[in-house]
């Protein structure tokens, strides 16, 4: 292709600009009834297949298993085992973190699925797979339906 | 909808619901940020526009001008051969005039006229020709005219960026 | 033209849709949920009989889901089995069902599911916004271009070319809303009048308020199966029989508006596979493609369906109503049942099924319809698809 040759920098030009939308979700019908139990209750809940017997986690309006519509809600408990954990040393910019952060997938017994969030109390070290945590509530007033209702997860018995 | 269905899935939700927190919302200010290279024709359009100037980039196979400039022509498929200066008047190939600004929903104080501009450049197919989308000005909404000739209204050389607002709006003549 | 030898016959054996509303409580994932059941429920088949899975939706800026084909893999039925996204801005709705008939038709699936949705609602401050990101970011987007400014300069073009009125064009407004009244999923349905169109407010002249279809949330669904299975599970399959797709240059600004030619020869691929000479007398009912009301009758010249121009008369003749001699968008159309935008073509594809099934109920078209056609457009005014169907 016969491209003129660009001696001149300034003739190499950019344009800037900006994706300027803001986006407001709805957390959808099963995220509603899921995060008002955070919020309200301080309860981590999950949807039951009665056919199949899982349980689901982010709760689901159906079964992933026979498709069919599912509304059987259940207390999982406020407990679950690290299931995989990472440390991350850099925030979402790539810049240093004055403290390291813990992230972890935390399933709960008998549910499929599970949850990730930040580990608390407990230092990367100590970390085990397989460990058994427990969710670490905002006080109530501070809640506002949302996965930092819960603050982390912390090392239980 | 078929009439063997009777139920109909999704649960409709007014602005109220979602701003008076009916619902639980998350919120993403998405705010990306972007610097993209203008390319080597369209760089070149836009520093000639800083001087004032439209260019555009001749193919001799089949002898069109293009504008907005390209460095290959669509139609013989093969790199296009030289730059050529054009005159900054052309015609109104269709208008329209918009109330609204660029969110979709604020109003506009005053309506304003944009056009494309069919550029004085000999067209090969009268379905095909050199042009761009810009503003009219210097005009009343109703006095807009399709095949109008107009000329292009240049913003001060100080003020100037080497950008397609480098021209302030297209004038009737 | 194209001829080439289609391995397998095809067969819509299936279709379901969401309500169609400017906002759903509902996640892009739940809504693809309810689609997708409905229309394997209305097939008598199960998840286990889905070989492949086919999604369609529009800019990932309107969810504010980025990779928003992946994110509903699970809903769509398609989690580890071949699943695809097909994003082609307004044709999506048509084209992936040219996806999901061809993954059928070469003997690659047997049942494929084909689901379309686009949830608008959390773009703001107007699902708009997005679309200006759609255009050339160098020499448009800093004039601050508004998506309604193209379809405004475009349908000024038209009108100017063959001399037509804005109450002529209001008409297909006024139709297509009242349509929308027995559609149970749509949202906006309406009695109005010329009068309305005309007065209502001015987004860009010459497009007024009720000249433009909704922003959307919404999903629909279709299920396209292999003749052996079809004829197994129904006594009703609907059969592809053509299928057609183009694109123009995205130059649009050096382009004369005033004719589709990306849907003409998108409808000339079609007829020709469905070896269509007069596609207004031999195809029965149309859901064409009309987010604007101008659009449904530039398109309607774009498929042949009358001469350049002319479309404005057959719509004044009542040619178009649902009792008429060739009725276009009985459902409702995008301007009634509403735009989600991919769901709003999939939701055309679900009409032609219900209609040639006979199961439209109070939109039933007159005639004995036995051939339909549903169609898309998109992207910077320039693309099209075509779908024909047969019982
Ligand atoms: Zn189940
Ligand atoms: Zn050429």
């Amino acid at each position: 292709m016969s491209l003129d040759k660009i001696s001149n920098p300034e003739a190499i030009k950019h344009w800037t600009d900006v994706i300027p939308p803001e986006y407001v979700y709805t957390v959808g019908v099963a995220g509603e009834r899921f995060f008002r139990e955070i919020k309200e209750n301080g309860r981590i809940m999950g949807t039951k297949c009665s056919k199949c017997g899982y349980i689901y986690l982010p709760p689901r309006i159906y079964c992933e298993k026979c498709f069919d519509y599912i509304d059987e809600w259940v207390d999982v408990g406020l407990k679950g085992r690290v299931y995989a954990y990472t440390v991350t040393y850099l925030d979402v910019d790539g810049s240093p973190l004055d403290k390291p952060i813990i992230f972890a997938v935390i399933k709960f017994d008998g549910v499929y699925g599970g949850l990730i969030h930040r580990l608390g109390e407990v230092e990367p070290e100590k970390v085990c797979i397989g460990m058994v945590v427990e969710a670490v509530f905002k006080d109530k007033a501070e809640r506002k339906g949302s996965i930092n209702d819960i603050k982390y997860f912390k090392p239980s018995d | 909808m078929s009439v063997k269905i009777s139920k109909y899935p999704g649960v409709g939700l007014k602005e109220e619901d979602i701003k008076g927190k009916k619902v639980l919302t998350t919120v993403w200010p998405c705010n990306l940020k972007y610097s993209w290279s203008a390319g080597v024709a369209v760089g070149r359009f836009l520093t000639e526009l800083k001087n004032g100037k439209i260019i555009g980039r001749v193919c001799k196979k089949c002898g069109r001008i293009l504008i907005p400039p390209r460095m290959y022509c669509e139609w013989c498929w093969k790199p296009t051969d030289e730059w050529v200066y054009v005159k900054d008047t052309g015609t109104i190939n269709t208008y329209a005039i918009t109330h609204l600004a660029t969110d979709g929903v604020t109003r506009l104080k005053e309506p304003m006229p944009i056009a494309v501009i069919q550029l004085d450049v000999p067209a090969k197919l009268p379905r095909f020709f050199a042009g761009f989308l810009h503003y009219l000005g210097e005009v009343k909404p109703e006095d807009v005219k399709f095949g109008m000739k107009v000329k292009a209204v240049w913003k001060p050389p100080e003020e100037r960026i080497g950008s397609i607002t480098d021209i302030k709006y297209f004038k009737p003549v | 033209m194209m001829h080439f030898p289609i391995k397998r016959r095809v067969a819509v054996v299936g279709a379901g849709m969401t309500l169609y509303r400017r906002r759903l409580q509902e996640t892009t994932k739940e809504m693809v949920f309810h689609a997708v059941k409905m229309a394997l429920d209305s097939a008598g088949l199960t998840i286990k009989d889905v070989d492949a899975v086919v999604g369609g939706s529009a800019p990932d800026l309107f969810d504010g889901i980025h990779m928003k084909g992946e994110n509903v893999i699970t809903e769509a039925g398609g989690a580890l089995k071949p699943y695809l996204r097909n994003f082609t801005g307004g044709t999506t709705g048509v084209s992936q069902q040219i996806n999901a008939w061809s993954i059928v038709a070469s003997g690659l699936a047997d049942v494929c599911i084909s689901v379309s949705w686009e949830k608008m609602s959390p773009c703001h401050p107007h699902p708009q916004y997005a679309f200006w990101t759609i255009f050339d970011r160098i020499i448009e987007r800093p004039l601050g271009v508004n998506l309604v400014w193209i379809f405004a300069l475009e349908m000024n073009r038209y009108m100017h070319k063959h001399n037509i009125k804005k109450e002529d064009i209001a008409l297909v407004a006024v139709k297509n809303k009242a349509n929308a009244l027995d559609h149970p999923c749509a949202q906006l349905p309406a009695k109005i009048t010329v009068e309305d169109v005309l007065n209502s407010p001015v987004m860009c002249w010459p497009v007024q308020r009720l000249d433009i279809s909704p922003p959307s949330d919404g999903a629909s669904a279709v299920i396209f199966a292999s003749e052996d299975v079809a004829k197994k599970i129904t006594d009703t399959p609907v059969w592809v029989i053509g299928v057609g797709r183009c694109e123009d240059t995205t130059y649009w600004m050096n382009r004369d508006l005033y004719f589709p030619y990306y849907a003409y020869y998108a409808g000339q691929q079609a007829y020709s596979m469905a070896h269509i000479h007069n596609p207004r007398k031999e195809i029965d009912v149309f859901e064409i493609y009309d987010p604007f009301d101008y659009k449904e009758l530039h398109h309607m010249e774009g498929l042949r369906l009358c001469g350049k121009g002319e479309a404005p008369k057959l719509t004044r003749e009542g040619v178009t109503q649902r009792d008429g001699d060739m009725p276009v968008n009985p459902s409702g159309g995008l301007m009634g049942v509403g735009n989600p935008i991919a769901a709003g073509g999939g939701m055309k594809v679900c009409e032609i099924f219900w209609q040639l099934r006979k199961e439209a109920g109070k939109r039933q078209v007159k005639k004995d319809a036995t051939v339909g056609l549903a169609h898309a457009w998109g992207e910077l005014m320039q693309g099209s698809s075509v779908l024909i169907m047969k019982v």
